[in-house]
C-alpha cells in the first residue's frame, strides 16, 4: 500500500513541469473535456483528434529518449514501421476473431523493442553517441523504407500478406473486443477515440511516475554528464538502453494506433519527412518536459493540417521555419518557455499575496 | 597495508608514450599527492585508475583485487571514487539533486534526506540546494562535485585539481575538508599544483615527469631535491 501511495507521489518531481492543486485541476479539466467532446461532435472530426492523439505516442518517446536521455534518435519512425507492418501481417494472416486484434497490438509493440534491443545494444554497449547515434538511427529508418518500397512483386509476402512495396499494406481488420453477443469493432470514431486517449493518459502518467523515480534521476544525470553518471558507479549503458527500448515500444504504440485507425501502413511513414516531424513537435513543445511535449505536438500538428488544407505545400516548409524560430527564440522549446513563464508569474502573485 | 598498486603500467596514444612503466604504491590512510608539469601525465594515469583508458600493459591492484580488466562503474563499487578537474557536476540539476542521484542507489527515504542535510552541512552548500549547479561559483561546483564523490563512502578518493580556480582561502577550506575525511579513514590520491594545498595535506608526494616517476618522498624533501627543482619547481618560480 505505502508502495501504491508513493507511485502517486513521483506524479510530481524535479523532472516535470506542473505541480499542485493548480495544475491538477486543470488537468482534471481538460480530461473531462476530452471525455465529453465526442458528445458534441461528428464521427469524423473525432476520427481526426485520435488521428492527432495517434502521433503523440512518438512524440513521447522521442521526449523520453532525446529530451530526457539526451541521445537524439532521428529513427523512432523505424519502431512506428515495424509495429505498424507486425500488426498489418499479424491481423491480415490470422484475423481478428477471438481478440486477437489486441493480442496483434501488444504483439506488434514487442517486436518494435525486441529491434530496439538488437540495435539498441550495439549502439550504447559500443559507446555511440551524439551525432553518430542520429546518423545511425536515421540510417536505419530509411534502409527499413526503402527495402519496404520494393517489395510490390508478389513473391513478397508473409503468409497471406502482401508488402505490397510502395502503396503499402492495407486492409487489416480494426481493434476488435470479444464480447458475449456481438464484438465491438473501434473503427476510427468514436470507440477508437475512449481506447487512444485512455492510453494516452495511462503513458502520460506512467511516464511522469517513471521520470520522477530514482531511475528518472539517472537518466537526467546521464544527459547532464556521463562521464559524472559512470562515475557514480552507474553501468550507463543498461540505462540508454533501457530508455531506448521504452522509446521504441511507445513509438511502436503510436504505429500500430496509427495502422488501426486508417487501416493503412506505407513505407513512406519510415521515411525523411516522417523521421523529422516528430523531431520538430518535440523541439517546439519542449523537449525536455512531458506535458509541454504532448501540447506543442497536439498543437503543431493541427496547424500543420490547417496549412495542409489551406497552403498546400507551403506547410512542410513552415515546419522548418517554426523549428529554426525554435532554436534562436526558445531553444528549450516554446511550449516549455510558456509555462515557466506561467509558474513564475503564479508563484510571484503567490508571493505578493503572502 | 598497500590499498593500491600500480604495477608496471604503460600507456601509448600513437607514437607518444604517456605512462611509462609507472610503479606506484599507495597505503591505506594516507594522502598521496601527485605533481608534475603539465602534460607529466597525471589525468592519463588517474583514467588509468579509473578504467576510462586501458593500459597497453603492466597492473592495477585495488585492495590486492586485480581491476585492470573492469569496467568504471565497476571499479567504482570496489570503491573508487573521482572528483574530475573540470567540474564535473549536473549542471542542469539542482545541487539536492546532484546529491541524491550520487546517494539513491545506496539509501532511501528519510535516510535519503539525513544524509543529504548532512552533506550539504559538510560542504557549506545548505543555503543553495535549491539553486541549479550550474550557477554556482566556481569554488562551489568543485565542493559540490567532491560531495559527490564523497557521498559514496569511497576506500580511495581520487582528486584531479581540487582547487583549481579557488582563492587561497578555498584553497585552505578544500585542504581542511580533505583532512577530515582522511581523518574519517579515507586515502586521498590527488593531483594538484597549488604547493600550499599539497604542503597542507600531504603524507607523501609523487613526482610525474615525462609518464615516468621522477621523485618521491614527504614534500620538503621533494623541494629539495634540486633536479624536481629544475624539471617543475624552478619552472613554475621562473
Amino acid at each position: 500500500m505505502n508502495g501504491f501511495l508513493s507511485l502517486f507521489r513521483r506524479l510530481e518531481g524535479p523532472q516535470t513541469v506542473g505541480r499542485g492543486p493548480a495544475f491538477w485541476g486543470l488537468f482534471a479539466l481538460v480530461l473531462a473535456v476530452a471525455l465529453a467532446y465526442p458528445l458534441f461532435s461528428d464521427g469524423y472530426t473525432v476520427g481526426n483528434t485520435v488521428y492527432f492523439f495517434v502521433w503523440v505516442f512518438i512524440a513521447l518517446s522521442l521526449c523520453l529518449i532525446w529530451g530526457y536521455g539526451g541521445s537524439l534518435s532521428f529513427g523512432q519512425t523505424a519502431f512506428f514501421g515495424i509495429a505498424g507492418y507486425g500488426y498489418g501481417i499479424l491481423t491480415i494472416n490470422f484475423g481478428s476473431a477471438y481478440g486477437f486484434t489486441l493480442v496483434a497490438l501488444v504483439a506488434a509493440v514487442a517486436i518494435a523493442a525486441l529491434f530496439a534491443v538488437l540495435l539498441g545494444y550495439f549502439m550504447f554497449f559500443g559507446r555511440i553517441a551524439g551525432v553518430f547515434l542520429g546518423i545511425v538511427t536515421l540510417a536505419v529508418t530509411l534502409m527499413l523504407e526503402r527495402f519496404m518500397a520494393q517489395t510490390a512483386g508478389p513473391e513478397w509476402h508473409i503468409g497471406a500478406a502482401r508488402l505490397n512495396g510502395f502503396n503499402g499494406m492495407s486492409a487489416m481488420p480494426p481493434l476488435t473486443i470479444p464480447w458475449p453477443g456481438e464484438p465491438i469493432v473501434l473503427f476510427a470514431d468514436v470507440g477508437l477515440y475512449y481506447l487512444v486517449l485512455g492510453l494516452l493518459v495511462f503513458v502520460y502518467l506512467a511516464l511522469r511516475i517513471l521520470m520522477n523515480s530514482s531511475f528518472g534521476n539517472i537518466i537526467v544525470a546521464i544527459r547532464e554528464n556521463p562521464e559524472r553518471a559512470e562515475m557514480l558507479g552507474y553501468d550507463i549503458r543498461k540505462y540508454q538502453l533501457i530508455t531506448f527500448v521504452i522509446g521504441a515500444a511507445l513509438a511502436g504504440l503510436s504505429g500500430v494506433l496509427y495502422t488501426v485507425w486508417g487501416q493503412y501502413i506505407t513505407p513512406s511513414s519510415m521515411g525523411m519527412t516522417a523521421a523529422a516531424l516528430p523531431l520538430i513537435w518535440v523541439a517546439v513543445g519542449g523537449r525536455s518536459d512531458l506535458t509541454s511535449t504532448v501540447i506543442g505536438t497536439l498543437v503543431v500538428l493541427a496547424a500543420f493540417q490547417a496549412l495542409t488544407i489551406y497552403g498546400s505545400q507551403y506547410a512542410l516548409v513552415f515546419m522548418g521555419v517554426l523549428l529554426v524560430l525554435t532554436v534562436l527564440i526558445a531553444p528549450n522549446g516554446l511550449v516549455l518557455g510558456v509555462m515557466n513563464w506561467l509558474g513564475r508569474l503564479a508563484s510571484r502573485l503567490t508571493q505578493r499575496a503572502g | 597495508m598497500s590499498l593500491l598498486e600500480l604495477r608496471k603500467l604503460n600507456k601509448h596514444f600513437g607514437g607518444l608514450h604517456v605512462t611509462n612503466s609507472v610503479d606506484l604504491t599507495l597505503q591505506t590512510g594516507e594522502i598521496h599527492c601527485l605533481i608534475g608539469p603539465n602534460g607529466a601525465g597525471k589525468s592519463t594515469l588517474f583514467r588509468l585508475i579509473l578504467g576510462e583508458h586501458h593500459p597497453g600493459s603492466g597492473d592495477i591492484l585495488f585492495a590486492g583485487e586485480n581491476i585492470t580488466a573492469l569496467k568504471s562503474f565497476a571499479r567504482i563499487h570496489r570503491g573508487l571514487s573521482v572528483k574530475f578537474q573540470v567540474p564535473g557536476v549536473f549542471k542542469g540539476l539542482s545541487v539536492r539533486q546532484n546529491l541524491e542521484i550520487a546517494l539513491q542507489s545506496r539509501q532511501r527515504g528519510a535516510e535519503l534526506n539525513a544524509e543529504i542535510a548532512r552533506l550539504l552541512a559538510f560542504l557549506g552548500l545548505e543555503s543553495e540546494q535549491a539553486q541549479i549547479a550550474g550557477n554556482l561559483s566556481h569554488g562551489q561546483k568543485q565542493w559540490l562535485e567532491i560531495g559527490m564523490a564523497v557521498s559514496l563512502k569511497p576506500r580511495l578518493l581520487l582528486l584531479d585539481e581540487p582547487t583549481a580556480g579557488m582563492s587561497p582561502e578555498e584553497t585552505h577550506m578544500t585542504g581542511e575538508m580533505v583532512q577530515r575525511l582522511n581523518a574519517d579513514g579515507m586515502t586521498v590520491l590527488a593531483i594538484e599544483h597549488d604547493m600550499a594545498f599539497v604542503r597542507q595535506v600531504a603524507h607523501r608526494v609523487t613526482v610525474l615527469h615525462l609518464g615516468q616517476v621522477f621523485a618521491q618522498g614527504s614534500i620538503d624533501e621533494i623541494v629539495a631535491d634540486e633536479r624536481v627543482a629544475a624539471i617543475y619547481l624552478g619552472q613554475a618560480h621562473a
